[in-house]
């Protein structure tokens, strides 16, 4: 240690700045300490966007394209057989990702945009726009969200559009209920108070002095989300009123090619068939899960490091 | 008190602490030594981060999460601390060794009654059966002179004042009658007409069941009242160890020299004539709550008026209604002769811009997630459209004025020490080029020695640009310090305002009276000589 001075002077006052690091150089600290779990989980999540970037590069065949032969079992030219009309079923595998995942990406940022937004104004006003956005929530979320999907999709028609909108307005609540929480904490602090006796408008204490207080929980929030939304998605194509053909989607190749198990008996590669999309999806929800719960265990509490 | 035929209770051996943070082990605690009788009470004083608590709680042999007792020997009544186990030493916690917090209110379980928790740790290492501990308890009470010490047990915490929880905490030290308390700042949170009570009620006590005692505080004065020596702590070394007496008489180090000098500090009182502010009649409330009643103050430009009371006495309320947070419900406030809007929304820039505050607590006070120069640079930007290199400059400026520079332009509030962080919210309050600056309780959270350094800042800051300043505070050291003029609250009302030599002399009105004969002095017989005259009032 160097020695103190005896006399006293503000610049000399002990203090810990921290070791000043460029944002890739804090990514990759992170990441040395993380657990196994983790990495596994962003190995298979880099792999699943790769995959979904690269579809018309990776797939052997067109996304609709049919072959005469349907029900074909796994051979060299179709890897996973053929399905029920005689599409490629590795194919329809490798778009469906890109479908499945680029749709729930899509609807979970427009969830935290409709919800995040929403809470942080009324976290900041308070009194009845508060009320009201908040009695709103609690009246939405009364309602059972796959039924209320259900019902909605059926008034205003399954196209990817209202797919998406519909499920980002029911997610969003949930959003707003954390977003509320984490921020009304941060709003009572003086520095709040301060930016709005110096005269700021609503939105620049939003942006600025708020969100980055609250970023950690949204960001673990938000891979959460990501996992429910996408399995709302399958779940709706599962019912038939999620993702239309003939685009590709992992939940409605499992309805799809559901009666394919029955043939177990006899051959256990074909009945293989309909598991590999529900596989998929299992695999991605994992991986984010792992990916979530190590970003939550490292951010309890607003520290940056450590 | 003769200390020398009496045994060693507690002998600490050359202790080193180490704390984690940023990845590498630091020496908090560097080899101090400790010795201490049945029955004496030692204070230990130092700024914040010279490693007091975490030396108090090592008497334990405890170590806070993140730190480590590295090295050194601790005896307690023969028992070697470093070398027990776990289990061993939770026999000892709680039992022969009390713990007394600086925040009784965070301290205590709100879901259970104090009584519960009083005599929890007693009855669970069956020292006594439960009702025994709980009329012993209510005895503790009674001698703490709690009020009412028969049922008061039977509150909740929420249900009782600091002061009195900050009481029953001691009570729940002494329930098991241990043979060591540790008194960590158990009554910075207090105002000071309460502070005596407490103070009062703890060296009592104290002295009753003769235990030794560790009083931790940064407060001289207060450790005078209670302790038989005192040993000075800094940067994790020990700067001086002496008989308080001797210690206050005739400290040997510049160190300890310098922790007095904040009293000592005093500004010659000017009389202003032109008045920057007015608050004509206000009343205030919150919802239904009355909190201002007819205030009226008046605010002469370029000199400092202190407003002093209690909590709870509408101090910061006076300043919520000036900077136009909270809209009286009768009355105006006059800025330069012209009424100002009541609420915050209908004021313009050219009005908020000459009116600032600075906050008790600088690190809520400020966005952990801004640099220092976007939280200096920002009304620089709002009101004055600096940009740029001219921002960047002007913040450069404003970092010099307070005795900082440019090293410190990227560095989050995280990264400053106390006296640092509560100079760069001066700088942001100046930068907006402000006529008067509010300053709410601004030193109360800092050390004396970093107190005074603000204090004399303010001062030249005053001086240079003639700023006015409104100065809430509670301590009357610091009113003495910088004030021209006073200004005494009570219960939402002026008592009084004057020149400060006014208000200081004789005769008083009954609180104010109260008020000044409560601060601590640097006189160890102090405490004494006012419970004497006040005739055991308490």
């Amino acid at each position: 240690m160097t020695q103190q001075p005896d006399t006293y002077s503000a610049a000399s006052e002990k203090s810990n700045p921290r070791i000043r690091r460029t944002f890739l150089q804090r990514i990759w600290n992170g990441l040395r300490k993380a657990p196994l779990s983790a990495w596994f989980g962003l190995i298979v999540i880099a792999f699943y966007c790769v995959v979904a970037l690269l579809a018309p590069i990776i797939a052997p065949y067109g996304e609709a394209q049919i072959f005469p032969a349907p029900y074909e079992p796994w051979s060299s030219a179709h890897i996973f057989g053929t399905d029920q009309i005689g599409r490629d079923i590795f194919t329809r595998l490798v778009y469906g990702g890109r479908n499945t995942m680029g749709i729930a990406l899509v609807t979970t940022l427009l969830s935290f945009v409709i919800g995040g937004g929403l809470a942080l104004a009324a976290s900041i006003s308070r009194g009845w726009l508060d009320q009201v956005l908040s009695r709103t929530v609690d009246a939405l979320m009364a309602i059972p969200s796959l039924i209320f999907a259900l019902m909605l999709l059926s008034i205003f028609g399954s196209n990817v559009t209202s797919l998406i909108c519909i499920i980002a307005v029911l997610d969003s609540t949930r959003v707003f209920r954390l977003t509320r929480s984490v921020a009304i904490n941060v709003v009572v602090m003086d520095y709040v108070e301060a930016a709005r006796l110096r005269g700021e408008k609503l939105g620049w204490i939003m942006r600025r002095e708020i969100l980055p207080n609250i970023m950690p929980p949204l960001v673990a929030e938000f891979g959460l989300r990501f996992c429910f939304v996408f399995l709302t998605i399958a779940a709706l194509s599962f019912l038939g009123v999620g993702i239309q053909p003939p685009s590709a989607d992992w939940g409605s190749m499992v309805r799809e090619n559901a009666s394919l198990i029955q043939f177990a008996k006899y051959d256990m590669k074909a009945a293989m068939t309909p598991l590999l999309p529900a596989g998929a999806i299992a695999l991605l929800t994992v991986a984010v899960n792992f990916v979530v719960d190590w970003f939550l265990h490292k951010t309890s509490g607003l520290r940056d490091e450590h | 008190m003769s200390t020398k035929d009496k045994d060693v209770l507690l002998e600490m051996r050359d202790i080193r602490i180490d704390g984690f943070s940023d990845d590498r082990w630091h020496e908090i605690i560097k080899g101090v030594d400790l010795t201490l009788h049945r029955g004496e009470v030692m204070g230990l004083i130092g700024e914040s981060g010279a490693g007091k608590s975490s030396f108090g709680l090592a008497a334990m042999g405890f170590a806070r999460p993140g730190c480590k007792i590295s090295s050194g020997s601790i005896k307690f009544d023969g028992m070697d601390l470093m070398a027990a186990r776990e289990s061993e030493k939770r026999k000892l916690w709680g039992t022969r060794i009390a713990y007394v917090a600086q925040s009784a209110a965070a301290a205590f379980n709100p879901a259970h009654r104090l009584i519960e928790q009083t005599v929890e740790a007693t009855v669970r290492s069956k020292l006594h059966d439960e009702k025994e501990a709980r009329a012993d308890a209510r005895t503790l009470y009674q001698s703490l002179r709690l009020p009412d010490p028969e049922h008061i047990g039977e509150r909740y915490p929420h249900q009782v004042s600091g002061g009195q929880l900050q009481r029953v905490m001691t009570a729940m030290a002494m329930s098991p009658r241990p043979d060591l308390i540790i008194f960590d700042e158990p009554t910075t949170a207090l105002d000071v007409t309460t502070q005596v009570e407490v103070l009062a009620a703890m060296r009592n006590i104290v002295e009753t069941f003769h235990a030794a005692a560790i009083y931790i505080t940064h407060d001289l004065a207060v450790v005078a009242q209670m302790a038989d020596f005192i040993k000075v702590l800094r940067y994790g070394e020990e700067v001086e160890e002496a008989p308080t007496r001797q210690m206050l008489e005739t400290p040997k180090m510049d160190y300890t020299k310098s922790l007095w000098s904040v009293r000592e500090l005093e500004k010659p009182e000017v009389k202003g004539e032109d008045i920057i502010i007015e608050m004509r009649n206000i009343d205030a409330a919150y919802g239904d709550v009355r909190v201002l009643e007819n205030v009226n103050i008046k605010v002469p430009r370029g000199s400092t008026v202190a407003v002093v009371g209690e909590s709870g006495s509408g101090k910061s309320t006076s300043a919520r209604v000036i900077t136009g947070l909270l809209v009286p419900s009768k009355g105006e406030v006059l800025f330069n002769g012209e009424p100002l809007p009541g609420a915050l929304k209908q004021r313009n820039k050219d009005q908020l811009h000459r009116i600032q505050m600075i906050y008790q607590m600088a690190d809520t006070a400020m966005n952990p997630r801004q640099s220092v120069e976007e939280i200096i640079g920002r009304p620089l930007e709002f009101y004055l459209g600096l940009k740029g290199k001219a921002r960047e400059n002007r913040v450069i400026e404003l970092l010099e004025m307070i005795e900082l520079d440019a090293s410190y332009l990227d560095r989050l509030p995280g990264e400053l020490s106390g006296g640092q962080k509560q100079r760069i919210c001066i700088a942001r309050a100046l930068a907006a080029d402000p006529e008067i600056i509010i300053c709410d309780e601004i030193t109360s959270a800092l050390d004396q020695i970093v107190q005074e350094d603000i204090l004399k800042l303010l001062l030249r800051l005053q001086k240079q640009f003639n700023i006015t300043y409104m100065f809430i505070t509670h301590d009357i050291a610091t009113v003495k310090a910088i004030s021209d003029e006073i200004v005494v609250m009570f219960q939402g009302k002026v008592v009084e305002q004057g020149l400060k030599s006014e208000i200081l002399s004789p005769p008083h009105p009954d609180y104010t009276q109260l008020l000044l004969s409560s601060v601590p002095e640097m006189d160890p017989d102090w405490l004494s000589d006012l419970l004497a005259a006040r005739g055991e009032a308490l």
